[in-house]
């Protein structure tokens, strides 16, 4: 039998999240794969449109004006409702994908393989424990049905085409709750690129000092397009906000120039980065772990070393 | 009873450095220490803070695992923890299933409030307590940096990607804790000895009526791929020549 995929696409402001992309190829590398994706959304035409563009069968929608702001306990029970024919339902390890997914397991009473980052056959995955310290292969042969979160780090994006998937729109008939309610949610405006799919990201550590230590970095990140990230020390202390944060519990990302400004490199901090294409470490201790990992090194003073990159670029 | 139920697990202490065992069948856990999840430890904090304002009572925690569990019991029971549960289970317990015995502690202990970790720095999951907000048809508030009880409900500010979102919720309800919640007390020598005293209750699935179940094989276990040492630049210039050399800037 022949994997039959759906993935719950995630989106924002009418835009689909790069995230999804990289879930679909996750999902082709299952042989003879069918893919579908599934949009949850109070309007869903905008989002669907940009996600018949990738390599999937086809695309659903399903409206709902409770569909927005996303809640999983809103969106778990319509996309369990839609689970029937699939044999595997992925979603992004992203704080959304990771909220909705195991809730959809739990209503599906069907096991769910965390922060897949490769595939070795329809029932063998392969993924991180231990914050990346070990890597663990499972089997789910014995699973008639098996709920995924993809590590998107793991992934390239699948190609946006010129032909378009089919869509339609779905229809489930289940009773949403009413217990869980969207506040608020606030986050820093920024003009600069987003982190988890930013090329370049420059992230910076307790030794930065301050929230104005950090101006140092967001003034050479601009000048190099760059997003900015940082450690949990310096987020804990309060000089960057936590969507910034790089990491096993933060965010896990795979720029193409990553470089880390006095960060030590504690092994939760590394986990986040392993899949950078290049790194590059600027730290006064010439001991630090993050020089273990760094394919460029540079031992000096942050405070001067900083400035003088911008002045040289 | 305003009753707050906690979940720990017991697992490799944070700074252990993990090794593979060499035959690939699991990570090295003989003569290692063991402790509470640390973000296990911040969801009883929490508890333990919000029955010192006042509003609970009591707090449960509990755990599933082998015997050597009650270790990790005891060390909550010292931070302040009222009373113990320990469901008797020998094997792997998936996610899955610890929301199943959570479910049923929750139907036996009818609690205000569940909290749990995020995840378990071991498996890195991240599923039990969505799990059992799905199975209880609760709702759920995961990655919660901040908690505030009104009434019947709940205010929960949660980590997110895109920053900080916050929900209201209906209690009983869900939560799992990140790392920003609140910073875990110390436990103090007199506390451990006190917690020897406190009510710890032993259980079995077969009591509770949970069927022992692993539907994820664990096939292979191997260290990560190795970044290659790079090299040492000297100054800013030379930083700068070499990435410019790789195409990078």
């Amino acid at each position: 039998m022949n994997a039959k995929v759906l993935i719950v696409a995630e989106h924002a402001g009418g835009k689909l999240n790069p995230a999804t992309a990289k879930c679909v190829s996750c999902a082709r590398t299952l042989a003879g794969a069918e893919i579908s994706i599934v949009v949850l959304a109070a309007s869903a035409a905008g989002v669907a449109a940009q996600a018949a563009q990738l390599p999937v069968a086809r695309v659903l929608t399903l409206e709902n004006p409770a569909n927005e702001p996303a809640l999983a306990a809103v969106l778990a029970p319509q996309v369990a409702a839609l689970a029937g024919p699939y044999t595997h339902l992925f979603g992004a390890s992203t704080t959304f994908g990771k909220d909705l997914m195991a809730r959809v397991a739990g209503l599906l009473d069907a096991p769910q393989v965390s922060d897949i980052m490769a595939i070795e056959s329809a029932s063998r995955f392969r993924r991180p424990i231990f914050a990346g310290n070990a890597i663990l292969t499972v089997d789910s042969s014995a699973a008639d049905k098996l709920v995924g979160t993809v590590r998107a780090a793991s992934f390239e994006a699948a190609p946006s085409g010129a032909s378009a998937a089919p869509i339609e729109a779905a229809n489930v008939s289940v009773t949403l709750p009413t217990h869980t309610r969207f506040v608020s949610v606030s986050a820093a405006k920024s003009d600069r690129p987003d982190l988890q799919t930013a090329a370049r990201v420059i992230s910076g550590g307790r030794a930065l000092g301050s929230a104005e230590g950090f101006r140092l970095l967001y003034q050479l990140a601009d000048k190099l397009g760059a997003a900015v990230g940082a450690s949990r020390a310096a987020v804990d202390a309060g000089y960057a906000p936590n969507e910034m944060q790089v990491g096993q519990t933060g965010k896990i990302i795979a720029p193409e120039l990553y470089v880390a400004v006095g960060i030590s490199g504690a092994i939760q901090h590394l986990t986040g980065i392993k899949d950078a294409r290049t790194i590059v470490a600027i730290n006064k201790d010439g001991e630090a772990p993050i020089f273990e990992v760094a394919d460029f090194g540079l031992v000096g003073d942050l405070f001067q070393v900083i400035p003088e990159i911008e002045r040289l670029l | 009873m305003k009753r707050i139920l906690v979940g720990i697990k017991r697992v490799v202490d944070y700074n252990v450095r993990i090794r593979v065992k060499p035959d690939n069948t699991g990570v090295i856990t003989e003569g290692v220490k063991m402790s509470v999840n640390p973000f296990d430890e911040i969801a009883l904090e929490e508890a333990l803070r919000i029955k010192e304002r006042g509003l609970a009572e009591e707090v449960v925690v509990a755990t599933v695992g082998p015997a050597d569990c009650q270790q990790q019991l005891r060390t909550a029971l010292a931070m302040g923890a009222d009373r113990a549960l320990h469901v008797q289970a020998d094997g792997v317990i998936e996610p899955l299933m610890a929301a199943k015995v959570l479910l049923k502690l929750v139907e036996k202990e009818q609690p205000l409030l569940v909290i749990l970790g995020k995840q378990a720095i071991d498996d890195d999951n991240g599923q039990t307590g969505q799990m059992l907000a799905a199975l209880w048809q609760r709702p759920q508030a995961t990655y919660a940096s901040k908690l505030e009880l009104q009434g019947e409900t709940a205010r929960v500010t949660r980590e997110v990607d895109a920053g900080l979102e916050t929900l209201e919720v209906d209690l009983p309800a869900v939560i799992t804790t990140d790392l920003r919640l609140n910073e875990p007390r110390y436990v103090k020598l007199p506390d451990i000895m006190k917690a020897k005293k406190k009510p710890l209750e032993t259980l079995t699935l077969g009591a509770l009526g949970v069927e022992p179940r692993q539907q994820l094989k664990l096939v292979r276990f191997e260290p990560p791929p190795q970044r290659q040492k790079g090299i040492r630049v000297k100054d800013a210039a030379e930083l700068v020549e070499a990435l410019k050399k790789k195409g990078l800037l």
